[in-house]
């Protein structure tokens, strides 16, 4: 028989739960093998790393926010993927959305805020989408990778970004690039503040409304991708370019439409950051989170539902992290990116080398099953 | 473990003998319990349909495959072959059905390959260049030592990968489908290679879901089923249509009945269509026919002159370079007319030649890849949503009217075999109630009981006043199958034969090239007239 091998037998939750959770486990481990050549106690910075991202309400505050920022790009990563492409670019175009909205907050002085919100996200969604056009058509119609061409993207758009702010929209009498703060009428509203209007005190952390943005958004992109037509000839060209056009799905537009849609994910990420918590535009505000996102796509198996998962676990990481090197000074923050990239390393490269012993367990009782 | 007793073949101790061998893929058991003793200086067929577990036996044979149970023989003694490598050491050599032969080297660096000997390749090439003139010679197998294999045709390439296992000190030699991509004269020439060696005392296994082959050439003939061996038996003395119901476990007609047919007007009509494939070569150079209601146009060839080529423009897959195409009377030449979409509009329906490739979706659920081309249409949308539980409805009766199996739309469309993918095609197409029908091999991979109800749809499509437009290498389908067959060689058609007058032979020397006044040894008249004139 051909290797139409399905795993069928497999439960779901081995798939879905079991593997992640071993491949995590597995990373976690390796980390701790770090800390121990590096001297530490791998528990004790273990405890540290969790109490510092969930310990209390404001911890967990702020591992949402982080999460917040990695489930945008982490959706814009996703959906480029079911179509076959892979956007690097996520990077430059919350970057350049960023502009966007600081452009916009900075002329909506007099707005009522029920105003400047939608018009932030349509502002952020289409700046987004415009940086990642570009890309997309040039390889459309033009045949250049986007894989290429995005990572340039990232580097235009830096060097744009720091051209304006530097030149053009600094602050007048001051020294370091940033714009001027916004007026508070264009602020995203803290979900302490809104919690409390509601009568649930919460402890101060920069998450804001953005946060619910992007659950939303998670739900969107899970509408778009599996019930919708679009959805459908989008997921059709990333399996098989040739079935796609076989059955009158242009290729090209998909790409433009695909790419177009993950420039947008990427380009809310300037929501929480410029309108939610910096209230200006200064430089290098997307902190990598464009890059954290292929990882959390990756992880997360480019499905909604994954995605914020591995989102907040990564949350947790940049949150904890800042914690463990405040009370492990031998452990610098450079140990976060260490133990991101052994998770990486395990759940994408090694990916297969705990599945298949784990599924073969599972599979084992059903053989005896089906002897005769 | 109890030694298998085969039936029929007593003589020389056995040569490969497979003892209770298990393999199983994932929750697919593809042997079950399979015995087989080969004995040295016979040809041993192997016949199955699709999916049988033929192709995984021989992979376990020669070390792709590890058995989860069971062991392997050789000459006598357990063998533990776990790569190419030890089935090569251990003397069994495997002709590929997919060649793999470096094109731009020559025959001799081919053969040569893997197997340099020293350092410096001057020396292992002038040691190769005599021992292949030796092993060509002995065997029959002739071809220019120096000419590129990329310059080669089939027929020489499938030589020199059989030079490569000889060379390498095979004296058991398997062949996988070796006539798939063969006219019937360079099968013909094969088969006297094959007598050749076991003239010489080598052992051939040959793999192949053909059942005349196995009658002309073999001496034993293996039959397996579902995984498991359910004959062995001496060539000699069986029929076609034991073996066949052997293969399916029951009782199947190889014959196509049908009345002659009454064609009406024409649906499509092409007039010296020239057909660019992907790299800019030209594959189609100036051919003109009509497809018309109430009957099936084959088009007969060997893979690669063409056909594929033809099928997608006429699909509106790949754009005309030159020539006209008209739809009912009206042109439709121009692209922007004729997308792969506005031709579904129109009433086409395609069966494309590859399915997994072209026609489905494979990591899709079923009911998705169901829908595949259609997705736009009404019944699936309701606007922004998709809506899944009609692409379920639709999965279900169509299922149930082509005998899918399983029944089950949201297993992956990997999880279903060669012929119930090509039943989830031929349900999505057929179900439009197409004016015409484009089918490129639609039994390729497909087990001898779906090839009988494939078959069926086809001609009923026909008699329901439908035009088809089949494409497919396997002649007996065009010859059961086509009413007027139409023979294309290096992009033209060389002829046009009706089915009444059609000779395998014949068809055969057209489809070398050889021009149909001396292929059928008739007059002129016979020349293949472009059919559109008179149509249109």
């Amino acid at each position: 028989m051909s290797v139409s091998a399905a795993s069928r037998r497999v439960p779901r939750w081995v798939n879905v739960a079991l593997v992640p959770a071993a491949n995590l486990a597995l990373a976690l481990l390796l980390s701790g093998v770090v800390v121990i050549l590096i001297g530490e106690n791998p528990l004790r910075a273990l405890r540290i790393l969790a109490a510092g991202a969930f310990g209390d309400a404001e911890s967990i505050g702020y591992t949402l926010y982080y999460a917040t920022n990695f489930v945008f790009t982490g959706l814009a990563v996703a959906v480029a993927f079911h179509g076959g492409l892979f956007n690097i670019g996520a990077e430059g175009q919350a970057y350049i959305a960023g502009l966007g909205v600081a452009l916009l907050c900075l002329g909506a002085g007099g707005w009522p805020t029920v105003l400047v919100i939608p018009a932030a996200i349509a502002v952020a969604a289409a700046s987004g989408a415009a940086w990642a056009f570009v890309p997309a058509w040039l390889q459309a119609r033009r045949g250049s990778h986007v894989v290429i061409t995005t990572i340039m993207f990232n580097f235009i758009a830096a060097a744009l970004m720091t051209h304006l702010l530097v030149n053009v929209l600094m602050k007048p009498g001051q020294q370091s690039p940033e714009t001027r703060e916004f007026d508070p009428n264009t602020w995203l509203p803290q979900l302490h503040e809104v919690l409390r209007w509601l009568g649930w005190e919460i402890g101060r952390s920069p998450l804001n409304l953005s946060a619910v943005l992007a659950l939303a958004t998670g739900a969107l992109v899970w509408f778009y991708l599996w019930h919708t037509r679009w959805g459908y000839a989008l997921r059709a060209l990333g399996h098989s370019e040739t079935a796609a056009v076989y059955a009158g799905i242009s290729p090209a537009r998909t790409i433009i439409v695909a790419m177009s849609v993950s420039g947008a994910l990427a380009g809310l990420v300037s929501l929480n950051e410029v309108m939610g918590v910096q209230h200006r535009l200064l430089l290098n505000f997307v902190g990598g989170a464009g890059y954290v996102g292929i990882a959390v796509s990756l992880m997360g198996r480019n499905h909604p539902v994954g995605i914020v998962l591995a989102a907040i676990l990564f949350g947790a990481l940049y949150q904890g992290g800042s914690e463990l090197s405040f009370d492990m000074p031998k452990l610098t923050r450079d140990m976060v990116v260490v133990i991101q990239g052994l998770i990486i390393l395990v759940c994408g490269a090694l990916e297969y080398a705990l599945r298949g012993p784990i599924e073969a367990l599972f599979r084992r009782p059903a053989r005896v099953e089906t002897r005769p | 473990m109890r030694a298998p007793r085969v039936p029929g073949t007593d003589g020389a101790p056995p040569v490969i003998e497979l003892r209770a061998i298990d393999k199983w893929f994932g929750e697919v058991h593809a042997n079950q319990d399979v015995s087989l003793a080969i004995r040295p200086g016979t040809i041993h067929g192997i016949v199955g349909e699709n999916g049988a577990g033929k192709s995984t036996l021989m992979g376990i044979l020669y070390g792709y495959h590890l058995p989860d149970r069971g062991e392997i023989l050789v000459r006598g003694r357990p063998a533990a072959i776990r790569s190419p490598q030890d089935a090569l050491a251990a003397g069994i050599g495997m002709v590929h059905q997919h060649f793999m032969l470096v094109e731009p080297f020559t025959v001799v660096e081919n053969v040569l390959l893997g197997v340099e000997g020293s350092f410096l390749l001057k020396a292992g090439l002038g040691r190769a260049r005599a021992e292949i003139v030796r092993l060509g010679r002995e065997y029959h197998l002739e071809v220019d030592l120096d000419t590129r294999v990329g310059d080669l045709g089939v027929g020489q390439r499938q030589r020199v990968e059989i030079l490569k296992a000889l060379y390498r000190g095979a004296d058991v030699l398997i062949l996988d489908e070796p006539t798939a991509v063969l006219t019937p004269q360079e099968a013909d020439h094969l088969f006297r290679i094959l007598g050749a060696l076991r003239a010489e005392g080598k052992t051939v296994v040959l793999i192949t879901h053909k059942l005349r082959e196995i009658r002309e050439v073999t001496d034993v003939v293996t039959v397996m089923r579902q995984g498991r061996v359910v004959a062995t038996l001496p060539t000699a003395g069986t029929t076609s249509e034991q073996l066949a119901e052997l293969m399916v476990g029951r009782r199947v007609s190889l014959r196509v009945d049908k009345t002659p047919a009454r064609p009406g007007e024409a649906v499509l009509e092409v007039a010296d269509i020239v057909v660019e494939d992907a790299l800019g070569v030209e594959r189609v150079k100036g051919v003109s026919f009509a497809a018309r209601r109430g009957e099936i146009v084959g088009i007969a060839g060997v893979a690669g002159n063409g056909q594929s080529e033809l099928l997608e423009a006429l699909a509106g897959i790949r754009p005309v370079k030159s020539g006209r195409i008209r739809w009912r009377g009206s042109d439709i030449t121009d692209q922007g007319k004729r997308s792969p979409r506005r031709m579904r509009w129109l009433g086409l329906s395609h069966v494309p030649e590859d399915r997994q490739r072209m026609g489905l979706i494979i990591p899709f659920a079923a009911r998705e890849s169901a829908i595949l081309g259609y997705h736009d249409e009404a019944t699936y949308n309701r606007h922004l949503r998709l809506r899944r539980e009609a692409v379920a409805a639709g999965f279900r009766r169509q299922a149930a009217e082509y005998d899918v199996r399983p029944t089950d739309g949201a297993l992956p469309t990997s999880a279903f075999s060669g012929g119930n993918q090509q039943k989830i095609v031929l349900a999505r197409e057929l179900d439009r109630n197409p004016d015409l029908l484009l089918v490129g091999q639609p039994t390729r991979g497909v087990d001898i009981g779906a090839i009988e109800f494939i078959h069926r749809r086809l001609v009923a499509l026909r008699d329901a006043g439908k035009a088809i437009v089949l494409v497919s290498v396997e002649l007996d389908e065009i010859l059961a199958l086509a009413d007027r067959i139409l023979v294309m060689y290096d992009g033209h058609i060389v002829g046009e034969v009706p089915q009444a007058t059609a000779t395998e032979q014949a068809l055969g020397l057209m489809m070398a090239g050889v021009p149909p006044q001396v292929a059928t040894g008739q007059g002129p008249s016979q020349q293949g007239r472009p059919t559109g004139a008179q149509a249109g």
